[in-house]
């Protein structure tokens, strides 16, 4: 009992390397002598409600692993020839500091590279670090940052606002809120939600929804556990969403479905088009005293064209009367007639080019199954959308995920009730920086963020994303062109062994590189390859905030461990180094002036754990748009160019793309490559989650290990049976770039036609030194994919369809295995 | 005399989605190295017509589990059942989660050991 009475309790928030996740579950660590011996979920938080995933359950195993970094080392031998130094702090950052002053006096602070993974909380601090440095160039380090913010900038680029599946997650009482509805029907677009926790949901939530009535709908090729309870699962073809969405969008409009009132009063559906040039009619086209910022509608009741203002809102004389449909001449200011037509009219009919009939082609889903699953989401109210990252990874992410927007749009389903709930900082209080997020942490002026790699060339990194672009980026360290890279921090990331496509070709950027550090809690195949390694902490021992996105969290430092340092701490401190004008005299100032907007300071928030925005704020729903929450003006409408939904994209007309949706093949399929195809006669996809991993790490934790010890092929027994692979046979999955070695799970959950491998493995166990670097290239999903095929605007990558054909690991093979 | 079972767990397998926290809360409760543990998460996969299927988790408490009695004893409920993400166990009384059985399918009533 004496003993019991030492263990104390401290409540934080799991936000970081522990977990890994990018959710927010509150949980009490139980220290017992400055050590942790357990960890719980906190009954009393609304996010997680006391539950907890493996991951955070295994922390004690995390925390004290025997290969855990403790101290700084240092190089002494050959990049990759395994040969370390412990150094002190001092002497790590003494090193570091000189290094990149170097680089930065010689060759300009552009020419490091600021690479990271999944940031989670550490995101802010590796912009904060790179911007202290001078260098815009943080670099989201998957090809075409193919992760959330491509679907975040389209989503923005239509609405103004991002907005996430309506859990109730705003309020502390949550399903028990009286102004919270239970979504009726839930579309699951390509995800496994339950194993990962991404993109700052609690995937079990969907779970407590179901329990509560809402009917499911998946969309995914697997068998996944939802698509087993779904009322309609759609088995589409990898990569074909953007026609899948366009059938539904055709089906609901052919059979008028979707709700007229909000189209008409919140859409651009009223704007003209000049069939001409198929832009979008301006008010300066008209008269030159007009503003090409305004759009013009045609008045039925005058029979004239009217001017919408974008700064009032409003249209320029009273009681118009806007056409929906049809096509209007329209005299322009040179004198000649043009024929303009509605936007509305265009988005039908581009919409119309996707009748059922051709979407089944495209996806392979029957017809039936499409007009049933679009008629149960739009007839259900209110429904939600829940869409993961096979959205991002395809090239054309942009179209694809505008004609998802305009299906939560056309429904009436955006920020009501169960719907798709727009999803803002809470109190609007900064830290991470996602697309489209202004926030404290920024570059010194504009002119340094011209040589941001790819800014210049893709409109939403120039307008939303604050990253370099990751292909082009990759490209110039072997190029040098127009500038070279010489040095790269890499944090939160390990793109040998996770993050990085083509991981061989990364291997060898990393060795042309005169400075490499990389921050870590374990030894990596990247770190392998690094000049100075750092080793960072876990969420437990740290103090960190979370306002991403509601309710606002404290992170809370639980314990140490030896000299492993916080990220935060980390970084800070090199800030200092590199920048007289650095602002912050401790991390405590810096949070809050984070967190400044919601009138607390970081030490209320501590002590509170956790604060919800009021009724009222801009980040509490709903319908904002109507009251007026969404812009910085206070007018009803959206932060977009012309203050409504635009179904026909501004800002994509302006960066010169298509400001429709609609659906491109991507490039490695049956139908783009039919002679490869005829090689490699399955389709590959990657990147299946497990419940124990997240992404690269963990495979080191003997409690999760334990759980999922191989890397899996999924194949069905119709394939597997005559290439005489057997359950748990090793086989090789192969194409024209590379092959890795999985071991076959024989299953119905893939259709005969595809194979699923999961990415981020290697061998922790294994040698570190090269060639081995922790069996890197055994089992490495990435060698079978290319870099260098982003969209048209910079985002998406072929990163869950490509072609493969799959072997029997010869015994030749398993022999030299055993001997080697 | 053999003592009596009176507690059991009750598993909603239609919920449980296969996380694995039961399995790992209960080697972190009694810090069992891997290999051992009071939880094991089965996998049943079962193809249905029409090109359909159905995945089923379901937690098997193994010879290990003790019904988390040191926690039980100070009102707490068993480490798996506390964690589990879709909240789809139940500790209690044998009688009480039979009756709980009799309102929904899909539900097996665990009983592995004696006593409380
Ligand atoms: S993965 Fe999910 S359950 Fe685990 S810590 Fe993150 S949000 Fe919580
Ligand atoms: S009841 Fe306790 S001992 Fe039994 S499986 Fe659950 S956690 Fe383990
Ligand atoms: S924790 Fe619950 S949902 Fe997860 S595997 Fe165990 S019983 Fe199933």
């Amino acid at each position: 009992m004496a003993s019991e009475q030492k263990t104390q309790i401290k409540q934080t928030t799991t936000w970081s390397a522990g977990p890994g996740c990018h959710g927010g579950c509150g949980v009490l660590a139980h220290i017992k002598d400055g050590k942790l011996v357990k960890i719980e979920g906190d009954p009393d938080h609304p996010w997680n409600q006391g539950r907890l995933c493996s991951r955070c359950l295994a922390m004690t195993q995390y925390v004290y692993h025997p290969d855990r970094l403790t101290r700084p080392l240092k190089r002494t031998g050959n990049r990759g020839q395994g040969k370390w130094k412990e150094i002190s702090w001092d002497e790590a950052f003494d090193l570091i500091e000189e290094k990149m002053k170097n680089i930065r006096k010689e060759f300009g602070p552009e020419s490091v590279i600021f690479s990271m993974g999944t940031g989670r909380d550490i995101g802010p601090w590796i912009c904060m670090l790179a911007y202290a440095f001078g260098s815009p160039n943080v670099m989201f380090s998957l090809s075409g940052l193919a992760c959330y913010s491509p679907r975040i900038a389209a989503v923005e680029t239509v609405q103004g606002d991002y907005c996430i599946l309506d859990a109730g997650q705003w309020f502390p009482n949550r399903y028990d809120n009286p102004r919270y509805k239970v979504p009726e029907c839930l579309v699951i677009w390509g995800y496994n939600i339950p194993a990962s926790c991404p993109d700052n949901v609690f995937g079990h939530w969907i779970i407590d929804l179901m329990k509560k009535g809402t009917k499911i709908i998946t969309i995914d090729p697997r068998l996944t556990w939802f698509s087993s309870r779904a009322k309609k699962w759609l088995k589409l073809r990898p990569g074909t969403d953007g026609a899948l969405a366009m059938g539904f969008l055709n089906v609901i409009i052919q059979e008028g479905l979707y709700d007229r009132d909000f189209v008409e009063k919140w859409t651009n559906a009223h704007h003209l088009i000049r069939t001409d040039t198929k832009k979008l009619l301006r008010e300066a086209d008209m008269g030159q005293e007009g503003s090409p910022e305004n759009f013009v509608v045609w008045d039925q009741k005058r029979e004239e064209p009217a001017v919408w203002d974008t700064k009032e809102l409003e249209y320029k004389s009273s009681g118009v009367k806007p056409a929906l449909e049809g096509s209007f001449n329209i005299r322009l200011d040179d004198g000649r007639e043009i024929l303009c037509k509605t936007v509305w009219s265009d988005f039908c009919e581009e919409v119309g080019r996707y009748p059922v009939e051709k979407v089944a082609a495209i996806t392979w889903v029957p017809e039936k199954d499409i007009i049933e699953a679009a008629r149960l989401y739009a007839q259900s109210k209110p429904a939600s959308i829940h869409w993961g990252v096979p959205i991002d990874m395809t090239p054309a992410i942009t179209p694809t995920a505008q004609a998802i927007t305009n299906l939560w749009c056309l429904t009436g389903n955006l920020d009501v009730p169960g719907g798709n709930v727009i999803s803002r900082f809470a109190f609007d209080a900064v830290a991470y920086a996602l697309p489209g997020a202004k926030g404290v942490i920024k570059l010194h002026s504009k002119e340094a963020d011209k040589k941001r790699i790819g800014a210049d060339r893709y409109g939403p990194l120039n307008k939303f994303i604050w990253r370099a672009q990751t292909d082009l980026t990759f490209e110039q360290i072997f190029t040098g062109e127009p500038y070279p890279i010489k040095g790269m921090w890499l944090q939160t990331c390990n793109p040998l062994a996770g993050i990085g496509l083509d991981p061989k070709r990364w291997a060898e950027a990393l060795k042309k590189l005169d400075f490499v550090a990389v921050v870590d809690l374990f030894m990596t195949p990247t770190a392998q390859l690094a000049d100075v390694v750092l080793p960072s902490a876990t969420f437990l021992e740290k103090d960190g905030v979370r306002t991403w996105w509601v309710p606002m969290q404290s992170i809370n430092k639980a314990i140490s461990v030896e000299d492993c340092k916080p990220d935060i701490e980390i970084n800070f401190e090199l800030a200092k180094r590199f920048d007289p004008d650095f602002r912050w005299n401790n991390i405590h100032e810096l949070f809050d002036e984070i967190i400044k907007p919601s009138g607390m300071t970081y030490a209320e928030l501590q002590q509170k754990g956790w604060a919800f925005p009021p009724e009222g704020h801009p980040s509490f729903p709903y319908n904002r748009f109507e009251k007026g929450l969404l812009r910085p003006d206070g007018k009803p409408g959206f932060q977009t160019p012309s203050g409504k939904v635009e179904l026909y994209a501004v800002l994509r007309e302006e960066w010169g793309l298509e400001p429709l949706p609609h659906y491109e093949e991507p490039p490695f399929t049956p139908v783009s490559q039919p002679e490869l195809f005829k090689e490699f006669p399955l389709i590959l996809s990657t990147g299946r989650r497990s419940p124990v991993f997240f992404h690269a790490e963990h495979r080191n934790i003997p409690w999760l290990r334990e759980i999922d010890p191989d890397p899996i092929v999924e194949i069905h027994p119709e394939t597997a049976g005559p290439l005489g692979v057997g359950k748990g046979e090793w086989v090789w999955v192969e194409n024209w770039l590379g092959r890795g070695k999985f071991k076959a799970k024989v299953t119905i959950e893939v259709p005969p036609w595809m194979v699923m491998v999961p990415h981020g493995w290697w061998f922790p166990e294994r040698e570190g030194a090269e060639p081995s670097l922790y069996g890197v290239w055994e089992s490495n999903a990435n060698l079978l994919i290319p870099m260098g095929h982003q969209g048209k605007d910079g985002l998406g990558a072929p990163i869950k369809h490509l072609l493969c054909r799959v072997y029997k690991v010869s015994k030749e093979e398993k022999d030299h295995e055993k001997e080697t | 005399m053999r003592k009596k079972p009176e507690y059991g767990l009750l598993i909603d397998y239609e919920y449980c989605t296969g996380c694995y926290a039961c399995q790992v809360a209960c080697a972190q409760e009694y810090q069992w190295p891997a290999g051992m543990g009071g939880m094991k998460v089965i996998e049943v996969i079962q193809k249905l017509p029409h090109d359909k299927g159905y995945i089923s988790y379901l937690p098997f408490p193994t010879e290990l589990c003790i019904l988390c009695t040191p926690r039980t004893r100070k009102g707490l409920d068993p480490a798996c059942v506390k964690h589990c993400m879709a909240s789809c166990m139940k500790y209690g009384r044998i009688e009480e989660l039979a009756k709980i059985m009799a309102d929904k399918p899909r539900m097996v009533l665990w009983v592995p050991r004696s006593g409380t």
